[in-house]
């Protein structure tokens, strides 16, 4: 079998324990992302976005029934979560988790460390974070600060992007970046996404609520997500139609299926 | 009591004072008559969590001359000597308030005086090692700071042991003072006692008690105010091992007006039979308006077979005060940390450590001693070392 670069999902399923017992979420996922693609998945609340970024990044709460995701042919359900990090799997988080007690000049550094297998050389790898962290428009204080810790709606979203900056991981899925952010913060978060795309041979996944988000990060492909699988696809005017009709069409036809 | 009627036969305005006196149940009579600390039976409230069989050596009156070996690093001006029971418990803080100090007191044989000049701006810390030798050591320390003096303070214990002692720390009027205790004893100390701390009117102290070694380690400490104005920020941080028992038993008495206090207690744990408690007692007097305290104690269990006992207790007796409140929190690794950490390719052992660094970190900088600092970061290292790489 020929491998197949980028992110490929097959036949995706994945439950999650709930008090009313085992529940399945994801029913099915089929999704092909090549490198140098921006696909967007866009769905209602509940349909079952996050719980397909959590489980591609391996998050315990998921458990994969079946299905297999690669990147670059790689099985990354089989690995652990920070070997599929290590794989080139990025993940850029709704609600970034707070760390207290540990700075962002530490986790940075640990954290390219473990990436790229050896520490970055010290006086360059501080002028490439103030430089990442500068065009997030973050001041180099921010790198003493504790990770998340106190960050702003916008600073947590900021963060993510300076991680996926300087861990220029291979793929990148980005979970509701847009979410919280105000329009400055918006554009400067999609400019960060669009510098990464832009190098050409990155592959990201961007998932939206809203349309909002892509009047800045131009997508190839729209997936329409509904009910734990994608129920449409097609291109940019997708995401316009969605903008203009919402998904009740969609979530008609499956609460009557 | 009798003193309590006494007083209310006073003068009318003295009835306020008097209805202050009532100490609640929590927090035993102190008194420097070891009669009055009879051998607990373990099922007494002070005593319930320590297992007395292994701190009887320190319940036990048996007179001992050892002393632990005492290597001082005296900033100039700073003063040390020798002097009576008698005179050091005229000049101590309060009493002692459990067994063991008033045992430790009274078989002392008077006691170690640290004298810091009134006004004196010390810019190395007066530093004080005591070292045990494996044996029965009774020991009292008072160590005074005088008025608007500045002074870092650090008293390490190192060693074997069985150590009953009673530690005062009197701070005077506007001092800025920096107390850091450190607990690095061998594996087979027995190490109790009580620590006293006195504010001055508008002093400032900070204490930053750290307890790593030791079979078992029991310390009471108490403060009071002794004006107005004061400030205490107590730090605290443990590590537990398998077997150990670390007691850490605080009691702030905000007994004047415009004084704020601030606990923070952290501590970790691992390894069967390794156990915690901490009992975090804030007194508000009547006479207390315009106070804030917050106190907090934090622990995170690190592997099966732990326990960490944790116990805030606030009373309140005026409702004129700016802010009281407490937290406790006992868990595990929390799974979204280890995630976050993990999704960034850190290895699972490496994201823990992290996490627990972290943890830790906020209670290190305070000491404000960099070369302690570094030596106590290293000190986690190799405790981690024993659990979370495994």
């Amino acid at each position: 079998m020929a491998l197949t670069q980028g992110l490929v999902i097959t036949g995706l399923h994945v439950t999650v324990e709930t008090e009313a017992g085992t529940k399945e979420i994801l029913k099915g996922v089929d999704l092909t992302v090549r490198p140098g693609e921006i696909h967007a998945i866009m769905g209602p609340n509940g349909s079952g976005k996050s719980t397909l970024a959590y489980s591609i990044a391996g998050h315990p709460k998921y458990t994969i029934t079946q299905g297999s995701v690669t990147l670059d042919g790689v099985e990354l359900t089989q690995l652990s979560v920070d070997a599929r990090a290590r794989a080139g799997m990025f993940l850029a988080m709704q609600y970034p988790v707070e760390v207290p007690g540990v700075s962002v000049a530490n986790f940075l550094r640990t954290a390219k460390t473990a990436i790229s297998g050896e520490a970055p050389k010290v006086r360059t790898w501080i002028k490439e974070v103030n430089e990442s962290l500068g065009r997030l428009d973050l001041d180099s204080a921010f790198s003493s600060r504790s990770v998340n810790e106190g960050f702003s709606g916008g600073e947590k979203k900021r963060h993510e992007i300076v991680q996926l900056e300087l861990l220029n991981p291979k793929f990148a899925v980005l979970d509701e970046t847009d979410s919280g952010l105000d329009i400055d913060a918006l554009r400067i978060v999609s400019d960060g996404v669009n510098r990464y795309a832009s190098q050409g041979d990155r592959g990201v996944l961007l998932i939206t609520h809203y349309t909002r988000i892509l009047r800045y990060i131009n997508p190839d492909f729209v997936h329409v997500f509904v009910d734990g699988h994608i129920v449409e696809e097609g291109g940019r005017e997708l995401a316009d139609e969605l903008e203009a009709n919402g998904y009740e069409k969609y979530t008609k036809v499956a609460a009557s299926s | 009591m009798t003193a309590i009627i006494e007083k209310a036969d006073g003068a009318a305005g003295r009835l306020s004072e008097a209805v202050e006196a009532v100490e609640s149940h929590l927090h035993p009579k102190p008194s420097w008559d070891v009669a009055d600390h009879p051998m607990p039976t373990g099922r007494e409230e002070i005593w319930r969590f320590t297992p007395i069989s292994r701190i009887r050596p320190l319940l036990e009156a048996t007179p001992s001359d050892a002393r632990l070996v005492w290597e001082e690093t005296l900033p100039e001006g700073v003063t040390s000597r020798a002097v009576t029971e008698q005179e050091a418990r005229t000049i101590s803080t309060e009493a002692p308030v459990d067994r063991v100090s008033s045992l430790a007191a009274s078989l002392s044989g008077g006691a170690r005086l640290v004298d810091v000049p009134a006004e004196a701006e010390l810019t190395q810390p007066v530093s004080i090692v005591l070292r045990g030798t494996g044996e029965l050591v009774w020991g009292h320390t008072v160590v005074r700071i005088g008025h608007h003096a500045r002074a870092t303070v650090v008293l390490r214990h190192e060693g074997s042991a069985r150590y009953g002692t009673k530690l005062d720390v009197i701070v005077g009027e506007g001092a800025l003072v920096n107390f850091v205790t450190l607990q690095d004893w061998a594996d087979d100390t027995v190490h109790g006692g009580q620590t006293s701390v006195l504010v001055g009117r508008d002093a400032q102290v900070r204490t930053v008690t750290v307890s790593l070694g030791g079979s078992l380690v029991r310390l009471t400490e108490t403060a009071r105010f002794a004006g107005p104005g004061g400030s205490l920020e107590q730090f605290g941080l443990y590590f537990v091992d398998a077997g150990q028992h670390i007691e850490h038993r605080l009691f702030v008495d905000h007994n004047a007006p415009q004084t704020h206090s601030q606990v923070d207690y952290r501590g970790a744990l691992q390894g069967k039979g390794a156990h915690s408690v901490w009992v975090g007692d804030v007194l508000i007097r009547k006479v207390a308006e315009q106070i804030s305290t917050y106190e907090a104690n934090k622990n995170l269990v690190l592997t099966d077979g732990c326990r960490a006992d944790s116990v805030p207790n606030l009373e309140i007796q005026t409702g004129q005060i700016e802010g009281a409140g407490h937290s406790s929190t006992t868990g595990r690794f929390d799974d979204e940390q280890l995630f976050y950490l993990q999704s960034r390719g850190i290895a699972p052992d490496e994201a823990r450590r992290l996490v627990v660094r972290g943890f830790f970190a906020a209670i290190i900088a305070k000491i404000g001693v960099p070369e302690l600092e570094e030596h106590l970061m290293t000190a986690i290292e190799a405790e981690l070392a024993k659990s979370v790489a495994a």
